[in-house]
């Protein structure tokens, strides 16, 4: 079990009502992964908090959950950022709010700025519980990019971690390949058959990939593959939505520095719009 | 290679069948042609010589197969406006420059124009054109000219027009209108008489034969001056050379003016359109299941318009009606078009004088009748039954632009929609926010043939249904298509309509298209009424049977077989027969059928044409359902107007050792072998001695029906026995 790529769990601390929820989300998914916890509380450290934690962490604690928890005063996306560097944090979870009076989930405007410049991979949950929910689908893309490898090797891994059912491969083609316009039946044949064979393209590129999965990743789970057509980051998320899935791997945006914010990217409409809990692997 | 050339050879077998129906076409063209122009205040020879450019230039450079362009009676308002403004000559330059336009947008594709407007403001806007052409040529239909301000001003004299009418102290005025009441009556009863004779004449062909031939009359027999006033007869129709000679000049002086660009933009958008929502209307009625270019379309009808406004026409546009007479006369592809051009000049030629006989009430009778029905009663009460809200939107658009204009109106009512959906859903945020996303959703579910799965979210309204309908089209129709809505707040009725004009569409060319998951809205308060609940379906309950109806239902205790007078929508059963082609059905009740529900007796409601040429049809037929394949055919006796046919390029098969039964008979199919083998001689005997039915088969059903009206109980019996029989001898035929 030395696959795992989330040695340090990181989560964020403050003493909400929603505390005891996000705590143990954390803390299981340490337990499942097998990593250390690390609690960054924004804040000044004093003896109760600390008794609160332990408090509820109490159940994990007596099934050898490596914790650790940090105190640091300061302006919380910069205190976030720079413990996730400094203790090298692999997975930063974050929880995502909830839009009043509807099904609708997006990731407030801190948890924003952290995901946007985190170095490590984040994961956003729309909806943590104490009990467990089994994620039973995960939908992970399959973008022609050079970290979509690295994503579905974490798909695979947090999908076997968490037991669950299914995997689901998204190639996304957008519509710019589609060079054809259709106008008419004679454009629409073209356009079809030029879509065929984008699938098959992506298909064999998504295959190429999942040879070089480890086959006991592979036994578990029956891996599906699922050619959608439309706006990059922004489909993928609907489809998460229409497949019931409970968890999207996403790969982490490109390049560093985010001056093209300003032209949606591919993570800002998911983060406007959480369809689901949502893991960006960097 | 092989498709091209086969193309080739279909082009040319199709030929003569198409210049039949571009004949029948430039009937309705020519009437209608010089009174649009008429009525926009152009010399009547205007709208001749738009049909003319737009038949010749659109049937080889546009993208669509059966439509037929010209004159359109949508801008009609607005070139009166042109012309009144800037004069003849400016407005000339003004219909070239809206042509230049029309090019342009079919270059930035914006054949999805019209997908921009909520429908219910189309309609409102088509009503309101329909009752400016009304009001305005009411009064010249019955020898009254008036020269008033606004629209509204000519529709608040109808009354008193009709009043006035029956104390004219000149007896050529009561001419006049006499001639105009006769000539709307033809138009108005002509869908009612279905006799085939008839029938062969369009009813405005017959106002123009009927006013020749008086004329005629009075000039030969009894030798005395023609009885109508002569400031009410057709003038200055130019023979053909003096269009030549006499060329107008645009004058572009204005083009520094606003006016000269409000019309510009008027003249355009109507035209757009005009012709989008008919090429898309006539896409359905296509027999060959063909998808139009809209944007190529929209690219030639811009560079006809251009061509007609240089040698003195108006505008070119796509237009429903004589496209749908296209259809029913057995148009197939772009030469009917050309040829209904080409007979055109043909009767300009010709009969260019013979023209001015026509008694100007009697053509303006025919656009009464054309306004009638852009403004039918109809028309309103349908939208009243989706909902309060769209009534309001429809007469917002309909007032705003009689009161002030067109473009005025159209905004009004894209403006009153969009406030009425905040009012509804009591959020701006929903559309502000969700606006730019793109909320639709396409994949195929499985690989390769799969069915397509649409999911849309947020909303769904005028707005972004251009995203929508842009997946939708990506579709080939023969496809099996789920759109789930369960994701989306809000739907509005622009969407549901369009929607389920996708149904038809689909479930025509043998596909399946379903709408999902607003069942869930219904639960949902924050939903209101008709804005997502039309989804088509009838669900007229007639509790209180007619005689007829107790009469059917004796009848079917007597036969031991069921039945029900409520209508029911399910009635694909009947799309594959070649009759139905063309024709919509619009509603099967009173049925009577057996428990295996293999032969069934229903009455039948259905609409061919659309606009002006349409006509609702009801009638009776049996539908059998056979237990073996037989060859697919269409069976009627024959007549003259078969020959006429045959003429025209349909093959009648005939049977070896039966010459009686070849000649009282027509036979069509498209395997005369096949067609040849099955009818031996027990079948041919049966159907020589029987009373004549059309039967028609799609290879595993066949159609039975004689008249094309409902069926008394005696005629309901005979088919019974009929068709039992005739099913029989199939039957038995084969084992």
């Amino acid at each position: 079990m030395n696959n795992n790529q989330f040695k340090i769990v990181g989560i964020g601390v403050a003493f909400s009502p929603n505390l005891k929820a996000n705590l143990y989300e954390a803390a299981r998914l340490s337990l499942l992964f097998g990593s250390r916890l690390l609690l960054i509380h924004v804040g000044e450290a004093s003896e109760e908090k600390k008794r609160t934690i332990d408090e509820i962490l109490k159940p994990f604690i007596e099934k050898q959950l490596d914790f650790e928890i940090v105190f640091q005063p300061g302006d919380p996306v910069e205190v976030i950022l720079k413990t996730v560097l400094t203790k090298r944090v692999d997975l930063l979870i974050l929880g995502a709010l909830k839009q009043e009076n509807f099904l609708k989930y997006y990731v407030g405007s801190i948890a924003r700025k952290i995901t946007r410049k985190a170095l490590c991979s984040v994961l956003l949950l729309i909806k943590p519980s104490i009990e467990r929910i089994p994620c039973k689908h995960v939908v992970v893309n399959g973008l022609k990019d050079d970290r979509t490898k690295h994503a579905i090797t974490a798909a695979f891994f947090v999908a076997n971690a968490l037991k669950s059912e299914q995997l689901t491969i998204v190639e996304e083609i957008t519509q710019q390949e589609i060079s054809i316009k259709v106008n008419d039946n004679k454009s629409l044949r073209k356009a079809n058959l030029m879509k065929e064979k984008l699938k098959r393209r992506e298909d064999l590129r998504i295959q190429q990939i999942l040879t070089e999965i480890p086959e006991e990743q592979k036994v578990q789970i029956s891996v599906k593959t699922q050619p959608i057509f439309g706006t990059r980051g922004y489909s993928i998320g609907h489809y998460a939505q229409v497949a019931r899935a409970d968890l999207l791997v996403m790969n982490a945006p490109g390049k560093v520095g985010f001056w093209d914010r300003l032209f949606p990217h591919d993570i800002e409409h998911i983060l406007t719009e959480l369809p689901t809990d949502v893991l960006i692997v960097q | 290679m092989r498709p091209k050339k086969h193309g080739v050879a279909n082009f040319f077998k199709a030929l003569p069948k198409n210049i039949f129906s571009g004949f029948v076409v430039s009937l309705i063209a020519l009437p209608l042609g010089l009174g649009l122009a008429m009525a926009s205040e152009a010399p009547p020879i205007a709208g001749i010589i738009a049909a003319v450019v737009g038949g010749l230039l659109v049937s080889i450079l546009g993208g669509s197969h059966v439509t037929i362009t010209g004159p359109g009676n949508g801008l009609v308002g607005v070139l009166l406006v042109a012309i009144t403004t800037l004069g003849l000559e400016g407005a000339y330059a003004a219909i070239i420059c809206s042509g230049a336009l029309l090019i342009i947008l079919g270059f930035l594709r914006m054949g999805k124009l019209a997908n921009f407007f909520p429908s219910s403001a189309i309609q409102g806007m088509l009503a309101a054109i329909g009752l400016i052409i009304l009001g305005k040529q009411f009064h010249i239909m019955m020898g009254n000219k008036l020269v008033m301000n606004g629209s509204i001003d000519y529709l608040l004299a109808i009354p008193n027009t009709v009043k006035n009418a029956f104390f004219y102290q000149d007896k050529g005025l009561t001419y006049a209108a006499i001639a105009g009441v006769f000539s709307l009556a033809i138009m108005f009863f002509y869908a009612r008489i279905r006799h085939k004779y008839l029938r062969l004449i369009p009813a405005p062909m017959w106002i123009v034969l009927i006013s020749i031939g008086f004329s005629y009359y009075f000039e030969l027999i009894v030798k005395k001056p023609h009885p109508i006033d002569p400031n009410y007869m057709i003038s200055g129709i130019p023979t053909a050379n003096e269009i030549v000679s006499q060329l107008p000049i645009p004058d572009f002086s204005f083009m520094g003016d606003l006016p000269f660009w409000t019309s510009v933009l008027a003249l355009t958008l109507i035209a757009s359109i005009e012709s989008l929502l008919s090429i898309k209307a006539v896409d359905n009625l296509d027999p060959q299941k063909r998808r139009s270019n809209v944007n190529r379309d929209l690219k030639a009808l811009g560079l006809a318009t251009i061509g007609s406004g240089l040698i003195g026409g108006l505008n070119v546009v796509t237009v429903i009606a004589r496209s749908s007479v296209n259809v029913n006369n057995g148009g197939t592809n772009r030469s009917a078009n050309f040829s209904h051009a080409v007979f055109l000049v043909i009767f300009i030629v010709l009969f260019s004088t013979q023209l001015t006989r026509i008694p100007l009430p009697a053509l303006m009778a025919i656009l009464v009748y054309t306004g009638y029905k852009l403004a039918s009663p109809a028309l309103i009460r349908k939208i009243f039954s989706v909902g309060k809200e769209q009534l309001i939107i429809f007469f917002t658009t309909l007032l705003v632009t009689l009161f002030v204009d067109l473009i005025s109106g159209i905004v009004a009512g894209v403006v009153i929609t969009f406030v009425i959906h905040l009012f509804i859903n009591r959020s701006f945020s929903l559309f502000f926010r969700n606006v730019m996303k793109p909320n639709v959703l396409m994949f195929q579910e499985g690989h390769s043939d799969g069915n397509y799965y649409v999911s849309v979210k947020h909303f769904c309204t005028f707005l972004n249904f251009y995203k929508l309908k842009e997946k939708l089209d990506d579709i080939p129709e023969n496809e099996d298509v789920v759109v789930d809505f369960s994701m989306c707040e809000f739907v509005d009725h622009t969407v549901m309509e369009n929607l389920s004009g996708y149904q038809d569409l689909f479930l025509k060319r043998d596909g399946h298209f379903e709408v999902i998951g607003l069942d869930l809205h219904e639960t949902d308060s924050k939903h209101p009424f008709a804005l997502r609940r039309l989804i088509p379906g009838l669900g007229l309950l007639q509790n209180n049977l007619t005689k007829r109806q107790t009469t059917l239902q004796e009848i079917a205790d007597d036969y031991n077989i069921h039945y029900e007078a409520e209508k029911t929508q399910n009635a694909h059963f009947l799309d594959s027969f070649l009759f139905f082609k063309t024709k919509q059905i619009e509603a099967v009740y009173n049925r009577l059928y057996n428990t295996e529900n293999t032969f069934r007796l229903f009455d039948i409601n259905y609409s061919e044409g659309e606009l002006i040429a349409k006509e609702n049809v009801k009638t009776t037929m049996l539908h059998i359902k056979l237990n073996r394949q037989v060859p697919e055919f269409t069976l009627d006796r024959e007549g003259f107007l078969e020959r006429v046919y045959a003429f025209a390029g349909f093959k009648d098969i005939p049977i070896a050792n039966h010459r009686d039964f070849s000649k009282r008979f027509y036979l069509l199919g498209e395997s005369t072998a096949y067609i040849q083998s099955f009818f031996d001689d027990e079948l041919v005997h049966f159907f020589e001695s029987n009373p004549y039915y059309h039967v028609e088969s799609n290879g595993t059903s066949l159609l039975v029906f004689s008249k094309e009206r409902v069926a008394g109980i005696k005629e309901i019996k005979a088919l019974y026995d009929f068709g039992k029989r005739l099913g029989k001898v199939i039957q038995e035929t084969f084992d």
